[in-house]
C-alpha cells in the first residue's frame, strides 16, 4: 500500500507541473505590458519599473519560469499588488467558506441523489422513474446561481424566513451559521443531486443485472431487501468515487454561488483581484484551488482502493 | 462500415443515411424534443433582429416595468424592452455555445486520437490534459478571461481550452479500445498508413460518440458563459447576453424580479433542450458509454 501511495504521489508531479506552467503562463497571456495593466493608467514609470523588477519580468522567460517554480514549490506565492501582503496569507483567510460550501453541497447531492437514483432504477420505466429523471435533468440544466437568486426572492424577500446574504462560520458560530448556509448549499446541492441521481440510476441498473442479485432474488429475498442488502453497497462504491472526483466542479460552483449570496470566500477574492488586476492573487488562487482539487481526487482514489476488495493496488 | 458481420440476429442496420437519421429520430423521444427546441432557439437567434423592437432604445420613464402587453418580458433599468434584449441575447448565447463545442470538439478529438493511437504521445498529451483538468472549469475560464480580456472571442477561447481535455480523455479511451479491433489490425497488417487508418477506421467509428458529447459540451458551455457574464468578467454593451441581463437584474431584484427570473428560465430551457437531445442521442447512438461530464 505504501508503494502504491508513493507511486500515486510521484504521478502528481507532472500534473502539478502543468498546473504551475498554466498559472505562470497566465500573466504572459495579458496583451501588452502586464505591469502597466496591473498598475493602471495612474502609475508612474518608477512604480512600473519597480514592480517589473519585483516580478522579474526583465529576466529572460526561461529563467523567470525556473525562478517562479522554485519559489512556488517552497510555498512562496508572492505578494498581492493591492494589499501588499503575501498571497498565501490573503487566500488563507478566504478558504473556509468556499470549502464549507463545496463540502456541504456534495453531501446534499449524495443524500438526495443516491436514494432518488436507486428508487428510479428499481422502478425503471414506471411513471415515478420518469418523473424523478425529469427532475434530475432539470437539476443539471437549471443554472445553480440562478436557483440561488430564486431562493433569495422566495425565502428572503417574500417569506423573510432566511437572510438573503452573508456568512457565519459554522466552526465559530455553530448552529447560527445554518440560516446563512441553507440557501447557497441547497442551490448548489440541487444541481449536484441531479447529477448524482442520474449516475446512481445508471449504476444501479447495471448492478441489478449481476448474478448475485439474481441469486438473492431466486432464493426468495424480497426485492426491497435485495436493494438494500446487495445493491446499495455495490452502487455506493462507484457513485461515491465519481462524486469525489467531481468535487472540483463544486469548488468552482461554490466560487460562483458566493457572489450570489455575498459570501466572503475564494470567489469574491478572485473577482475582486480580476477587477483590481491583482494578478499574483489570481495566480495563487488558481494554483491552490487546482492543487487542492488534485489532492482530493488522490484521496478519493486511495479510499476507493481501500474499500473495494476487488481492486488490488499493486 | 461495409460488413454485415456486426449485425445481431433479427435487427437489420439501416441502409441509407436517411434511414439512419429517421431511425435516430424515431428511436428516442429526446432527439425530436431536444432537437426541436434547439432548432427553435436557433431560428430565434438568426431571425430575431428583424422582428423585435430595438433592444437598445431607452425609455427612462417606463423603466423596470413588469411584463405587460407592450413589453412582454418587462423593461430594464434604462426602460429598454427586455423581450427584445433576450431575443437578441439568444444569438450571443448560441454563438458562444456552438463555437465552444465545435472548437473543443476539434481540438479534443485530435488530442484524444493522437494520444490513444500513438503510445509515444500518450504520456505527454494526457499529462497536459490532466493538468488542465485539475482546475475547476469555471475557475480556469475566469483566469484565462482575466488575462486575455473580457471580449466574447476570448470567452470562447477560454471555454474551448477548458472543455478540450474532457473530450480528449473520453476519445482517447475509445480509440485505445478501437485500436485492438480486428479491422484496425487488419488494415495495419495490409500496410495502410496511419493517417488512413485514423481517418477511415477510427474517426468514422467515433463520430457517434463525438456527436453525443458535443451536445453535452454545448450545454455546459451555455451555463459557463452565463456564469462568466453573471460574474461580470465577460460580456459587452453592444451584445446583450442572457447572463449579462441576469447580472444586471440582480441589482433590481426587489423592484423588477422578472428581469432576473426570465433570463434564468431561458438559460435553463436551452440547457435542458441540449441535455435531453444529448440523452436521446446517447440512448440511440452510444448506449454502452455513459460518459457524462460534470462541469
Amino acid at each position: 500500500m505504501t508503494a502504491f501511495i508513493i507511486r500515486r504521489l510521484i504521478a502528481l508531479i507532472p500534473v502539478a507541473l502543468v498546473v504551475g506552467t498554466t498559472v505562470f503562463g497566465l500573466v504572459h497571456l495579458i496583451p501588452g505590458d502586464p505591469v502597466s495593466v496591473m498598475l493602471g493608467p495612474g502609475a508612474s514609470s518608477a512604480e512600473i519599473d519597480e514592480l517589473r523588477d519585483q516580478l522579474r519580468l526583465n529576466d529572460p522567460l526561461p529563467s523567470q519560469y525556473v525562478a517562479w517554480l522554485a519559489r512556488t514549490v517552497t510555498g512562496d506565492l508572492g505578494d498581492s499588488i493591492v494589499q501588499q501582503r503575501p498571497v498565501l496569507t490573503v487566500i488563507a483567510e478566504r478558504l473556509e467558506p468556499t470549502i464549507v460550501l463545496a463540502v456541504a453541497a456534495t453531501l446534499v447531492g449524495v443524500l438526495l441523489g443516491v436514494p432518488f437514483g436507486i428508487t428510479a432504477a428499481s422502478l425503471a420505466g414506471r411513471p415515478i422513474d420518469r418523473v424523478l429523471m425529469i427532475v434530475a435533468v432539470a437539476g443539471i440544466s437549471i443554472p445553480y446561481f440562478w436557483l440561488g437568486l430564486m431562493g433569495i426572492i422566495v425565502f428572503a424577500v417574500e417569506l423573510r424566513w432566511l437572510p438573503a446574504t452573508g456568512y457565519l462560520s459554522p466552526f465559530s458560530e455553530g448552529w447560527a451559521s445554518l440560516r446563512y448556509l441553507v440557501l447557497p448549499v441547497l442551490a448548489l446541492g440541487f444541481s449536484q443531486a441531479g447529477f448524482v441521481a442520474r449516475l446512481s440510476r445508471a449504476t444501479t441498473l447495471q448492478v441489478l443485472q449481476e448474478n448475485y442479485i439474481r441469486t438473492a432474488r431466486a432464493k426468495g429475498m424480497r426485492s426491497r431487501r435485495v436493494l438494500v442488502r446487495h445493491a446499495l453497497r455495490n452502487v455506493m462504491i462507484p457513485v461515491v468515487t465519481v462524486v469525489g472526483l467531481s468535487f472540483g466542479v463544486l469548488l468552482g460552483g461554490a466560487i460562483v454561488t458566493e457572489t450570489v449570496f455575498g459570501i466572503p470566500g475564494m470567489g469574491r477574492l478572485i473577482l475582486q483581484a480580476i477587477q483590481q488586476r491583482d494578478y499574483p492573487i489570481i495566480q495563487g488562487a488558481l494554483l491552490l484551488v487546482a492543487m487542492f482539487n488534485v489532492l482530493v481526487n488522490l484521496v478519493v482514489d486511495l479510499v476507493y482502493v481501500l474499500i473495494d476488495p476487488r481492486i488490488s493496488y499493486s | 462500415m461495409t460488413t454485415t458481420a456486426t449485425t445481431t440476429a433479427g435487427t437489420r442496420p439501416p441502409r441509407t443515411r436517411l434511414q439512419r437519421l429517421v431511425s435516430i429520430l424515431r428511436g428516442s423521444p429526446g432527439v425530436p424534443i431536444g432537437g426541436g427546441a434547439l432548432l427553435f432557439f436557433a431560428v430565434v437567434a438568426l431571425t430575431g433582429h428583424s422582428w423585435v423592437p430595438d433592444p437598445f432604445a431607452q425609455d427612462v420613464i417606463n423603466r423596470l416595468q413588469p411584463p405587460s402587453a407592450d413589453a412582454w418580458f418587462g423593461t430594464d433599468e434604462f426602460g429598454r424592452d427586455l423581450f427584445a434584449r433576450m431575443v437578441t441575447g439568444t444569438r450571443t448565447t448560441l454563438l458562444v455555445g456552438a463555437t465552444v463545442s465545435l472548437l473543443a470538439g476539434i481540438a479534443g478529438v485530435l488530442m484524444g486520437m493522437l494520444a490513444g493511437y500513438y503510445g509515444r504521445l500518450d504520456g505527454v498529451i494526457m499529462r497536459v490534459m490532466d493538468g488542465l483538468l485539475a482546475f475547476p472549469s469555471v475557475v480556469l475560464a475566469l483566469g484565462l478571461v482575466a488575462a486575455l480580456g473580457p471580449r466574447i472571442s476570448n470567452t470562447i477561447i477560454a471555454l474551448a481550452i477548458v472543455y478540450t481535455p474532457r473530450i480528449a480523455r473520453l476519445i482517447r479511451g475509445v480509440v485505445l479500445s478501437l485500436k485492438q479491433q480486428d479491422y484496425v489490425m487488419a488494415a495495419r497488417a495490409l500496410g495502410a498508413r496511419d493517417e488512413r487508418i485514423l481517418r477511415s477506421h477510427v474517426l468514422r467509428n467515433i463520430v457517434d460518440v463525438i456527436i453525443v458529447q458535443l451536445s453535452y459540451i454545448f450545454a455546459l458551455a451555455v451555463i459557463a458563459e452565463s456564469a462568466l457574464s453573471f460574474l461580470g468578467v465577460t460580456g459587452s454593451v453592444t451584445n446583450p447576453s442572457w447572463g449579462g441581463i441576469l447580472s444586471d437584474g440582480r441589482t433590481y431584484i426587489y423592484q423588477a424580479p422578472s428581469m432576473t427570473v426570465i433570463p434564468g428560465i431561458l438559460i435553463a430551457l436551452l440547457v435542458l433542450a441540449l441535455n435531453v437531445l444529448g440523452d436521446g442521442l446517447q440512448e440511440r447512438l452510444d448506449p454502452r458509454l455513459r460518459g457524462q461530464f460534470r462541469g
